[in-house]
């Protein structure tokens, strides 16, 4: 079943020289299943998950010729509608713990809120709801870190916090952007781990966005590489050795292998790229 | 935790008050000596002989060592003593009881309508940059910096108490009710309700409202813009879009995830603010007659009073002592950041 659908998704923002348009009309679909997005930066890769969330204002447009959720089109929803959606339906984990969470809420209330603005439950049905989220983010000792604030827990934690808040109201769409990008090397493999268990078991959405190639190939069951506001090739999770694109060839190829013998690792070839474009 | 821990911190902050003061006084002290009046001219003024000059001399005390000296001066204030003002003839000690409630009454109630009035505004135009509302609040305030204080208050006492007859004239109260309540506080209004005297009360009202007010445009002028600023700052930061992903209403967005994280920093800037405040705007309490401590320092600045010129100057100062102290306090209760 399709959760979402885009057809020719464009985010123009304007500038002294002209509108820049950094999506340039990005279609894809997504089911309850892993969709990995790479790029580099600039790739417009971000601007999509926040596009599909309707978090970019003004001054920037956000046009499709489709864009619906679970049946509804996003397009032209008002805000109040949206708002019902965000956190509900849909949630995003962002890049860095240490500047996503509120510093001066405890983490707990933090995680209460998404309940707090979608449910009727009250304080000790949330505060319950919390503990088992923060569970699920396999955190030993949840009644001490729910009373915890942001900055007295490690970047791999912060992070855990972050997913428990996206998924107490077990949405049916998660976006990751970066979720592991700020942390360190030691914890990515774990908390990517606790993420895919939570998506599988509960039937969800994951839409992960990332720039490193190899990671989205081992959690995605699909990639689509962006280059330059457009998706330049989709490839099975299985299929990254028979990527045809050159941008997707020359990223593979920068990779340092352990058997290596390459003196240098080859760089992009942006004229190369622009030719083919 | 043991009672040392729980003992320490207190202790560590009674002493930090007490070398600010022992510093805070070694200023006023250092100015006493400084300035270009003679203390013992002043006593015997300028034809006394040469001996009664010299034997005054040594009876105040001058021809010891400054440490000496300090450490008196230390001593008579610790027990109250500051010295009589030639201006008054009398001790300025009770002098400074008299005027620091006046300034302070004004000061508070001024306070009070800037945060009230200037939290709120700074808030609303951050969360409507750039559009009308924010550029009213801007003109507001900008005319909050650039409109001098007696102008303002001329013009108001024009308008408001000699055309309109809305407010009471200069002064602090009517003047047949005029030392009819009995002084506890010295805060006319707070002295008027304990006495039950609502007559009291609703002239001394009717004559702060005006100067009380105008403090408080300027205070709201300025804590206007630094709330705007602050709520801007915020209002980019990643944990704002984290509530929005969340789903959170704007009115959570602005209040809750933006408003909570600068509550320190316009803890400072309302703190400083105040602070200004209980110096006495000596524009405002000129024009208004306002017995205050910034009338009192200027009169007595242009008598060369040195005592009370150094009394109310360490008023002053144990002011900013306390205001500074206070918001410090108040971080550790509000930033889980500072509590560590």
């Amino acid at each position: 079943m399709t959760l979402l659908s885009v057809e020719n998704l464009r985010v123009t923002f304007p500038s002294d020289q002209g509108p820049v348009e950094v999506v340039k009309g990005l279609s894809f679909s997504l089911g309850r299943e892993r969709l990995g997005i790479v790029g580099e930066s600039g790739s417009g890769k971000s601007m999509t998950g926040r596009a599909v969330m309707g978090l970019i204002g003004k001054p920037a447009r956000v046009t499709a010729d489709r864009m619906e959720f679970e049946g509804q089109d996003l397009r032209n929803l008002p805000e109040s509608r949206l708002r019902a959606l965000r956190g509900a339906r849909m949630s995003m984990v962002l890049q860095d713990p240490k500047f996503s969470l509120n510093p001066v809420i405890r983490i707990g209330d933090q995680i209460a809120e998404a309940l707090e603005f979608h449910t009727a439950l009250n304080a000790r049905a949330r505060r319950a709801k919390v503990l088992e989220a923060l569970e699920a983010v396999r955190i030993d000792d949840p009644e001490r870190v729910a009373r915890q604030y942001p900055h007295e827990v490690s970047g791999g934690m912060g992070q855990r916090v972050m997913i428990a808040m996206m998924v107490v109201m077990e949405p049916a769409l998660m976006i990751a952007d970066e979720p592991t990008s700020a942390l360190d090397v030691s914890v990515r493999g774990q908390v990517l781990d606790i993420m895919d268990d939570l998506v599988r078991r509960r039937g969800m959405g994951l839409m992960l966005i990332s720039h490193d190639l190899n990671m989205v190939a081992r959690w995605c069951d699909r990639i689509l590489v962006m280059y330059q506001g457009r998706i330049v090739e989709e490839l099975g999770a299985g299929q990254l050795s028979a990527a045809s694109h050159p941008y997707t060839r020359g990223l593979l190829a920068s990779v340092p292998r352990i058997d290596e013998d390459r003196p240098r690792l080859p760089v992009l070839d942006r004229a190369a790229l622009e030719a083919a474009r | 935790m043991t009672l040392t821990h729980r003992l320490l911190p207190p202790l560590q902050f009674l002493l930090m008050l007490a070398v600010t003061f022992l510093g805070l006084l070694a200023i006023t002290f250092v100015i006493g000596r400084v300035v270009p009046i003679d203390p013992v001219i002043a006593v015997v003024g300028d034809r006394a002989t040469k001996e009664t000059y010299e034997a005054t001399r040594l009876a105040m005390g001058l021809d010891d060592p400054l440490i000496v000296q300090f450490v008196r001066y230390v001593g008579a204030v610790l027990q109250g003593n500051l010295g009589n003002s030639i201006g008054t003839g009398r001790a300025v000690v009770d002098d400074l009881a008299r005027v620091f409630p006046a300034t302070l009454e004004m000061a508070t109630i001024g306070i009070l309508i800037g945060v009230a009035m200037g939290v709120p505004m700074g808030v609303w135009a951050a969360a409507r940059q750039g559009t009308w509302v924010d550029q009213v609040i801007r003109v507001v305030g900008l005319a909050g910096y650039a409109i001098p204080a007696f102008w303002l208050g001329l013009v108001g006492l024009v308008l408001f108490y000699a055309k309109l007859r809305w407010v009471g004239g200069p002064g602090r109260i009517d003047l047949f009710l005029d030392g009819m309540v009995p002084v506890r506080t010295g805060l006319l209004l707070v002295d008027a309700a304990l006495a039950g005297d609502w007559n009291s009360f609703r002239s001394a009202f009717s004559h702060i409202v005006l100067p009380a007010s105008i403090l408080g445009f300027f205070s709201l002028a300025y804590i206007a813009r630094m709330t705007r600023s602050f709520m801007l700052e915020q209002l980019g930061q990643e944990y704002i879009t984290t509530a929005r992903v969340k789903g959170a209403p704007e009115r959570v967005i602005l209040w809750r995830h933006a408003f909570r994280p600068i509550r320190v920093q316009l803890i400072t800037v309302i703190g400083l603010s105040y602070a200004g405040l209980l110096e006495g705007s000596v524009m405002i309490e000129t024009v208004f007659s306002w017995p205050g401590i910034g009338n009192y320092l200027t009169t007595a600045l242009l008598n060369a009073d040195m005592n009370a010129v150094l009394g109310a100057t360490l008023v002053v100062g144990a002011v900013f002592v306390g205001i500074n102290k206070g918001s410090d306090a108040l971080y550790r209760l509000l930033d889980p950041r500072a509590r560590t």
